[in-house]
């Protein structure tokens, strides 16, 4: 027999929108709660008179800065999902510039598409978002794509 | 905007507006996260055990915190909070969560105070309260007490 | 700081420097704060429970984020970290050690840079591979070097 799809109309209309900008205002202090989340000693991250004599020329932020949930990736896109229980599946990030201390990060996402799999829990959605992340100047900083499953 | 209070609105024995807040295991994290205070105590059962308190428990400090949200929120933005203090006397403990979103069913707290005196000094318009956090069997965990400097309809006109 | 990494230190196969990790409470705690991840699945073990899992799960952008540190560690100032990819394909619990590790798939030179591609991934105690992905990296080359010198 077959199944019902649980990707709704309301959820196909959502495809391709751009959501809500959101914006990330970066910060050493933010900079710096990261690397200790990530117990990652780098002086690049927190070292502002060793970063000033590398390339970068001051601090910049780790990779991971970027993955924040405050703003950025799914952040003022309309999620739908029939499910309660979420789960991240995957994060894929490409780097164009270094994000410094003082950048005002903002970020556009957009649901690129959805998948619906017979999981070991039952029936799972996978929605696929992407993302870019401009600077005050305009400059893209990076793009992502990450999947979240809901179940 | 709420409208502001003045010191002719208040009396001796008069209610400071009650705050209800509810604490969650998600609240706990959130507090930790902004204050750097990463005790265990607060969100590690195993830890909280050996501890001997039984399961996770709210931050003390949070809990004054809720107390300096219940001042500000009643002297508005003309009153100035210049002096707060609280005990930390009993135990509370967060809400899980049944979801996401949505806590379990549980305990809501009480932020609550009186006016105890009332006075004016240097051209000062000062009001002393006491103040507490009340747990859900309506016990004064966390009392304390504070002290405004509130606007004047009479200093205004 | 560890000497820089060329482009010509590197070939296909090698491995990447592993990084090993073990993720306290505490530091999901922390990840919480620093990310605003506040999903209770990573820190209120009766939620996690209630949802089929032993204990809380270490974060899969945490995870992310050990890989980035094991790649930016690797590949030095002078290196630029272009791409970082993975899937959290299984769960990590705090208190269990991750190691990252990675190796050398791909390099070649495209419009002047020295390009590097990598496998890269965690592994759990039990030598599963729970966030496998793939880098892209650019790094010095001391051939170019020695032209602009």
């Amino acid at each position: 027999m077959q199944q019902a799809s649980i990707i709704t109309d309301e959820m196909k209309e959502q495809l391709g929108v751009e959501g809500t900008p959101t914006i990330l205002e970066v910060e050493k202090g933010h900079i710096r709660m990261m690397a200790e989340a990530l117990d990652d000693p780098n002086p690049l991250w927190q070292d502002e008179e060793y970063a000033k004599k590398t390339r970068y020329g001051g601090i910049v932020a780790p990779p991971a800065l970027l993955c924040n949930a405050r703003a950025g990736t799914g952040r003022g896109v309309q999620m739908k999902s029939p499910f309660l229980r979420a789960l991240a599946g995957g994060d894929e990030l490409q780097y164009y510039l270094p994000v410094r201390p003082g950048d005002v990060i903002t970020s556009v996402s957009k649901i690129a598409e959805y998948n619906e799999r017979e999981g070991r829990m039952g029936k799972m959605l996978f929605t696929i978002i992407d993302t870019t992340y401009k600077n005050q100047r305009g400059e893209v900083v990076a793009t992502s794509r990450s999947t979240s499953i809901s179940y | 905007m709420k409208k502001q209070l003045y010191y002719e609105d208040v009396e001796v024995g008069s209610e400071v507006i009650p705050l209800a807040k509810i604490a969650t295991t998600e609240m706990l994290v959130k507090w930790a996260g902004a204050t750097g205070d990463f005790n265990p105590l607060h969100y590690e059962d195993a830890f909280a055990a050996s501890q001997g308190v039984g399961s996770p428990i709210v931050h003390g400090a949070l809990k004054r915190a809720w107390l300096g949200h219940l001042m500000t929120d009643w002297t508005g933005e003309q009153g100035i909070l210049k002096r707060l203090s609280c005990q930390y006397r009993g135990m509370d403990y967060p809400r899980k969560m049944k979801d996401m979103v949505t806590p379990e069913e549980g305990e809501t707290w009480w932020c609550k105070g009186t006016v105890t005196k009332k006075y004016v000094e240097d051209g000062q318009h000062i009001v002393e309260c006491d103040i507490w956090v009340e747990n859900g069997k309506g016990e004064k965990t966390t009392p304390g007490t504070a002290t405004v400097i509130l606007p004047s309809r009479e200093a205004k006109s | 700081m560890a000497k820089q990494l060329y482009y010509e230190d590197v070939e296909v196969g090698i491995e990447i420097p592993p990084l090993v990790k073990c993720p306290t409470t505490r530091q999901l705690v922390q990840w919480a704060g620093a990310s605003g991840d506040y999903y209770e699945l990573h820190y209120d073990k009766d939620f996690a429970q209630a949802q089929g899992f032993p204990n809380v799960l270490v974060h899969g952008k945490l995870k992310f984020g050990l890989l980035g540190q094991m790649l930016t560690d690797w590949i030095g100032e002078g290196g630029i970290l272009r791409k970082l990819s993975c899937s959290y394909r299984g769960t990590d619990f705090p208190g269990e050690e991750i190691v990252c590790k990675g190796r050398v798939a791909n390099k070649y030179v495209k419009d002047g840079e020295h390009i590097v591609e990598c496998e890269i991934w965690t592994e759990n105690p039990s030598g599963e591979k729970t966030t496998p992905g793939n880098a892209t990296v650019i790094l010095p080359s001391r051939a170019q070097d020695k032209k602009e010198a």
